[in-house]
């Protein structure tokens, strides 16, 4: 097959900044599932949620997205907390957390899709923002805006939250957690009250990794099902828990789909996740920057 | 009671059924009869793994849609009987479940309910792209008005569905109560023991997806004869994992008579909700009760009433 030069390369880019946002996406699985074993399946649903009040809010108020977001962490955190406490208070402490917490968070992802299909129904939802729109041409490699912006914010979070878990004391209490829960315990610290902190801020990732969503692609309800496949399959294959492990599957995932789209079709993308995470499940499932 | 007086028992109850709903003579009560049955067939095909083995499918749609694809692909080559495309339905997805059940030589509890999970969503990428059997359009299926004996095709259908509603719960009470079910029972409390005891863990978790997997593709062998038109996004729908977990979860899944009561209640409020104000707010119903029930009732309706029993003996 001859494959032009130009069609490699910006297929190459376009995966790259695909790939900076689906670490945005799947930071959160990394921490929850990844570093607190709490398997939230409904992860994806919290961020199609996040689109969906960064489009209401910038069709009201004609605010800026991306600000939208920031400004709802403080809500999407509380929600975090909530949601941990409940989770605790019903599976954890009763030490049955495997099989019915899973049910708890497949019927949590579906009742935040079908409350939304209730609400807005299954149109297509989209917003508005001066970097929707016009490119930025290096050479012959396009960079729209539309994917370059989202992109810059995503590696910005992932960033932060990977200095926030190393340098900072909660941060590295809550890497503890993950290792040695008694020796926590021994220190004075209540695992807890760091595990609700933890999962708290993997679900205030969503407000940002939906409203960098939206800015990408319009969106609908069922979205976010695609994205259980990409974020588990990234998660998995970084290694669980591990940020920067996140960050490089996140790129590898991303330059694979946007291959698989240009020279296959895009209809084939939603398998290529699912695929590789069914390969990496069945042949190396400590990933490939295991802890 | 013997399994054969149970089978027999079920035989009664159904012929009972059928002539209530023939007595009924709205052709709405066999409409809404077969979803409810199909609804049970899935929940106890669900149960003998989740329930019985302890691990979660999330990818219940695909198995029924594995059986409905099946059926086209037959009608479209040769027509047969839809009770021959049921057992062909039933073999079809029976091996993709033995397929699942080498993933649990490697995954346990999260990962392989995810695996599943990837499993229904590349098999549903594969069957959007494939052109012969229509495709992301979707697949007609024209089916005749009338059969002989029977009269109107829907109550052949509905009887269909009411046969391997039996056949299901026959099956799990079967194996409930044989060497297997004990086996199975080993596998959830601790594989890890059961393992080291000599039993032979990687065999029955294999027969438990086969036979789960299996069901599940017979319930929806008939499904493309029941709306005379299939698409991806409808035979793969998301309501099906949901309900096909939500019924066993909610009813019970210690025993065959959680899914069945789950189904049953489940399958009629959704009934019920689609008619009078939306579909949409059926499915919402469930979800809202299948997070009530895991954190409030674990044990589901099944273990409410056996603790208020107990509550009643007690006092």
């Amino acid at each position: 097959m001859d494959i032009p030069y130009d069609l490699l390369v910006n297929a190459l880019v376009a995966g790259l900044l695909l790939g900076a946002f689906y670490a945005a996406v799947t930071v959160g699985i990394s921490i929850s599932f990844g570093i607190l074993d709490i398997v939230n399946i409904a992860h994806p649903g919290f961020i199609i949620l996040g689109s969906y009040l960064a489009y209401i809010i910038n069709a009201r108020l004609g605010l800026d997205p991306i600000l939208v977001s920031l400004l709802m962490l403080p809500a999407f955190y509380a929600l975090g907390a909530v949601i941990y406490q409940v989770y605790y208070a019903s599976f954890e402490k009763r030490g049955q957390d495997s099989l019915r917490g899973l049910a708890f968070f497949f019927g949590l992802l579906f009742v935040t899709e079908v409350a939304l299909v209730l609400v807005f129904g299954v149109d297509y939802r989209y917003v508005q923002a001066p970097y929707i729109g016009p490119s930025q041409n290096i050479g012959f490699v396009d960079l729209p805006l539309r994917m370059l912006v989202p992109g810059v914010v995503a590696l910005a979070m992932v960033a932060a939250l990977q200095l926030f878990l190393t340098k900072t004391f909660i941060g590295r209490a809550i890497m503890g957690v993950a290792q040695d829960q008694l020796a926590l315990q021994l220190m004075g610290a209540s695992p807890t009250r760091i595990k609700r902190t933890a999962f708290a801020i993997s679900i205030a990732t969503c407000a940002v990794a939906g409203a960098l969503l939206i800015i990408i692609q319009p969106v609908e309800p069922s979205v976010g099902r695609e994205y259980i496949g990409r974020v588990f399959a990234i998660c998995v294959l970084g290694g669980l828990g591990s940020i920067p492990g996140t960050l490089i599957g996140a790129m590898m995932l991303g330059i694979l789909e946007s291959f698989t789209s240009t020279f296959y079709g895009p209809s084939w993308a939603p398998a290529v996740s699912f695929g590789v995470l069914l390969l990496v499940l069945a042949f190396k499932p400590s990933g490939l920057f295991g802890r | 009671m013997r399994s054969s007086t149970f089978a027999l028992i079920c035989v009664l109850v159904a012929a009972l059924v059928y002539a209530a709903a023939r007595w009924f003579g709205n052709e709405y009560v066999f409409f809404a009869g077969y979803v409810v049955l199909q609804f049970i067939v899935l929940a106890t095909a669900w149960n003998i793994l989740g329930g019985y083995t302890g691990y979660v499918n999330f990818g219940s749609a695909a198995f029924f849609a594995v059986g409905a694809y099946s059926s086209i692909f037959f009608h479209k080559i040769f027509p047969l009987p839809i009770p021959v495309l049921i057992v062909i339905g039933g073999v079809f997805s029976g091996l993709i479940g033995l397929g699942m059940g080498y993933l649990t030589l490697r995954l346990r509890g999260a990962f392989f309910a995810i695996g599943t999970l990837a499993l229904a969503v590349v098999l549903q990428t594969i069957i959007t792209n494939w052109s012969y059997l229509g495709g992301a359009r979707g697949a007609y299926v024209l089916r005749p008005a009338e059969i002989e004996f029977i009269g109107p095709y829907i109550q052949y259908l509905f009887l269909l569905m009411l046969a391997l509603a039996v056949f299901a719960l026959s099956v799990a009470r079967g194996i409930e109560r044989s060497q297997l079910g004990y086996g199975f029972a080993t596998i959830r409390d601790d594989e890890l023991a059961a393992e080291a005891s000599g039993v032979p863990t990687l065999r029955l978790k294999l027969i438990a997806t086969t036979i789960s997997g299996g069901l599940m593709g017979m319930a929806g062998a008939p499904f493309p004869y029941y709306l005379g038109y299939v698409q991806p996004s409808s035979a793969f729908g998301l309501e099906y994992a949901v309900n096909a977990i939500a019924m066993p979860m909610i009813g019970g899944t210690t025993s065959w008579v959680g899914p069945l009561v789950g189904a049953i209640v489940l399958a009629s409020l959704q009934q019920w909700a689609t008619v009078t104000f939306s579909s949409e707010l059926g499915v919402l119903l469930v979800g809202v009760l299948l997070v009530a029930f895991v954190i409030l009732a674990p044990k589901g309706i099944v273990g409410l009433v056996q603790g208020w029993r107990r509550g009643k003996a007690g006092s």
